[in-house]
């Protein structure tokens, strides 16, 4: 173990973290002998008053011991950092776009932190052929608001393994919208820490996995602070024989965290044969002084009830059955906020029916 | 001038023990602009009636006919039954999350119609309708029937009657759960889509209550999965009176 060059290891798929992951198509993000590029491909389309974006030396703000987030730690030298000024109120979406270098492994590192007070909306939006690890990691000063965007609109060849943590201060908002409709493999960790009273976290994301796709979302939302609130809302659907999705959903309430507020649900549709959903909400509980703390999990075939009640208002099966499944996930999708972001979405999903179909 | 004809009408449904008959030969004709009450106790097989007539999967037909016309309803796709001209608001209408009611009653009348309706007529329509019912405008984003409470969901029932103008309705204890304002609201609804058409109605209810709304022609009475007893609005001043402890043999 000592001749590892850095400190981590490569896990074998026996770890809780990993066993679902197909390790054999990782495109070498995980292997010791493969060097990382540092490469800063996210850049801001425009950057609106109140918001600086550059490249720092800074030391990651949590601990993190996932294996590909220690190689991205070990890889970035330096951390691409949007910063939005205490008390700026930014209307207008700050778009961050990705390019990649290419298809050799490379490395992403970024920061972004909130002033005080300050409200904004970031959009990151994955696009191309890649692969990549990355860390994200978010601060939020107290009382700012934060509307968080990730689209994974990969091309198909593409691996992405992705840390999004956010460290939420004192009645401060985090929003979260994560899309996951493209790539080859995409693991993504969304976590979420808290360092003040009263903050509170919304996550939801979808994601549509077809043959061929590993589409894995790992939640972690550590309620380690007193009165917090989260809200978790993944759903996911599936077609295609080897279509595979992974969703955990892990919230810990320390005993520390008296009056916490939690409630995470996921639900899996599954439309064909041969696709494959794993949903595993896990609730840890050290003090029973909450408000609340709940979760749901379904992984399901289509509710033909939705389907009667659609037909018999004269509605032909097909396209009430289309109606369904992009209420399923319009009903995500129409969080971003952003409508030609969803369009384009919402585009994508049914050129994927359109070819389910066939 | 349309005509619904239930012959001779048997149904089973699957249960865990093999199949259960549930209608037992079922005979009613609803001609246009007659409204039919369906009276009976809880189990006796009301529901059964409506939602086989819709063409539910859960329902085995074992014999017998529905004709609309003379065509085999039957026979029908659901979704051809309701394009031929039937409808059915529903005791327990479904949530269909993400799908908004404007978009939901507007791929409905276009299917019903065969043709998209006019944008700018079509927005009127549907203001003038929920008005009418008293529905917030906010409800037209909303996803279709959640988070509704029990009578704005009966209200988008009687909305969706009042835009897709069928020939026949089945009410299914559309006044269930309503209290007397909502139910006034929604009788009120009924009463001028058939003001407005030739709409003839199958009203099926436990209670008496909706009847001083709606005034029925004709009441069946339903018991054990057939009707039992049949005559003008004053058999229902009986039921009123007397309950359905007569029919069900215990």
């Amino acid at each position: 173990m000592s001749s590892l060059p850095t400190n981590y290891l490569a896990p074998s798929g026996r770890e809780e973290a990993w066993r679902f992951t197909p390790l054999n198509r990782l495109g070498g993000l995980l292997d010791s002998s493969v060097t990382l590029l540092d490469h800063a491909s996210l850049a801001p389309l425009q950057l609106p008053a109140g918001a600086t974006f550059g490249k720092i030396a800074t030391a990651p703000l949590a601990q993190n011991s996932d294996e590909a987030t220690l190689r991205v730690r070990s890889a970035v030298l330096q951390t691409s950092a949007l910063a939005i000024a205490a008390n700026a109120e930014i209307s207008e979406p700050i778009v961050l776009q990705r390019s990649v270098a290419g298809s050799a492994p490379e490395a992403s590192r970024l920061l972004i932190s909130l002033g005080a007070n300050a409200r904004a909306t970031v959009l990151i939006e994955n696009i191309g052929s890649a692969v990549i690890a990355e860390e994200i990691e978010i601060s939020l000063a107290t009382g700012s608001y934060l509307h968080f965007i990730s689209t994974q609109e990969w091309e198909s060849k593409t691996v992405h393994l992705g840390s999004h943590h956010v460290i939420i201060g004192k009645d401060a908002q985090f929003i979260s919208t994560v899309i996951t409709v493209g790539g080859s493999l995409v693991r993504l960790l969304p976590t979420v820490e808290y360092s003040g009273p009263g903050g509170s976290a919304d996550l939801s994301g979808v994601y549509f996995s077809t043959s061929g796709q590993h589409l894995e979302h790992r939640m972690h939302v550590d309620h380690n602070i007193p009165n917090c609130k989260s809200r978790v809302n993944y759903k996911g659907a599936l077609a295609g024989e080897s279509a595979r999705s992974v969703w955990i959903g892990d919230v810990f309430i320390r005993a520390a965290a008296e009056g916490t507020d939690t409630y995470e649900l996921n639900r899996n549709l599954v439309l064909t044969d041969g696709a494959r959903a794993d949903s595993v909400p896990n609730l840890e509980i050290e003090t029973g002084e909450i408000v609340g703390a709940g979760h749901a999990s379904t992984t399901g075939r289509f509710d033909d009830e939705q389907l009667f009640y659609l037909q018999s208002r004269g509605i032909p099966e097909e396209i009430a059955r289309r109606l369904v499944i992009r209420g399923f996930f319009a009903e995500i999708v129409s969080g971003v906020k952003i409508e030609s972001v969803e369009e384009r979405i919402m585009a994508r999903i049914d050129a994927e029916l359109d070819a389910v179909a066939k | 001038m349309s005509t619904l004809e239930i012959k001779n009408l048997q149904v089973s449904v699957a249960t865990e023990n093999g199949f259960t008959e549930i209608l037992k030969g079922v005979d009613l004709t609803i001609k246009s602009g007659e409204t039919h009450a369906i009276m009976g106790p809880n189990g006796s097989g009301k529901s059964t009636l409506a939602y086989s007539i819709a063409g539910h999967p859960k329902y085995t037909i074992t014999g017998g006919s529905v004709t609309l016309d003379g065509a085999d309803v039957l026979d029908m796709s659901v979704d051809e039954r309701a394009r031929a001209g039937l409808f059915l608001a529903m005791q327990y209408p479904v949530e269909v999350p993400g799908v908004s009611v404007t978009n939901f009653l507007r791929t409905a009348a276009t299917a019903i119609r065969g043709e998209a309706p006019k944008v700018r007529t079509w927005v009127g329509e549907v203001k003038e309708a929920m008005a009418s019912l008293s529905m917030d405008p906010s409800f037209a984003e909303r996803s279709v029937n959640e988070g509704f409470s029990g009578g704005e969901k009966k209200r988008h029932e009687i909305l969706q009657l009042e835009l897709l103008k069928p020939k026949f309705a089945i009410l299914d204890e559309t006044d269930s759960g309503l209290d007397v304002d909502a139910l006034k609201i929604v009788s009120e609804g009924v009463n001028r889509v058939k003001a407005n058409s030739d709409l003839g109605v199958m009203l099926i209810t436990h209670y008496t209550r909706i009847l001083r709304y709606i005034k029925p022609d004709f009441v069946h009475v339903f018991a054990a999965g057939r009707i039992v007893e049949e005559g003008g609005p004053e058999l229902a001043d009986k039921l009123e009176e007397k309950g359905y402890a007569e029919y069900v043999t215990h």
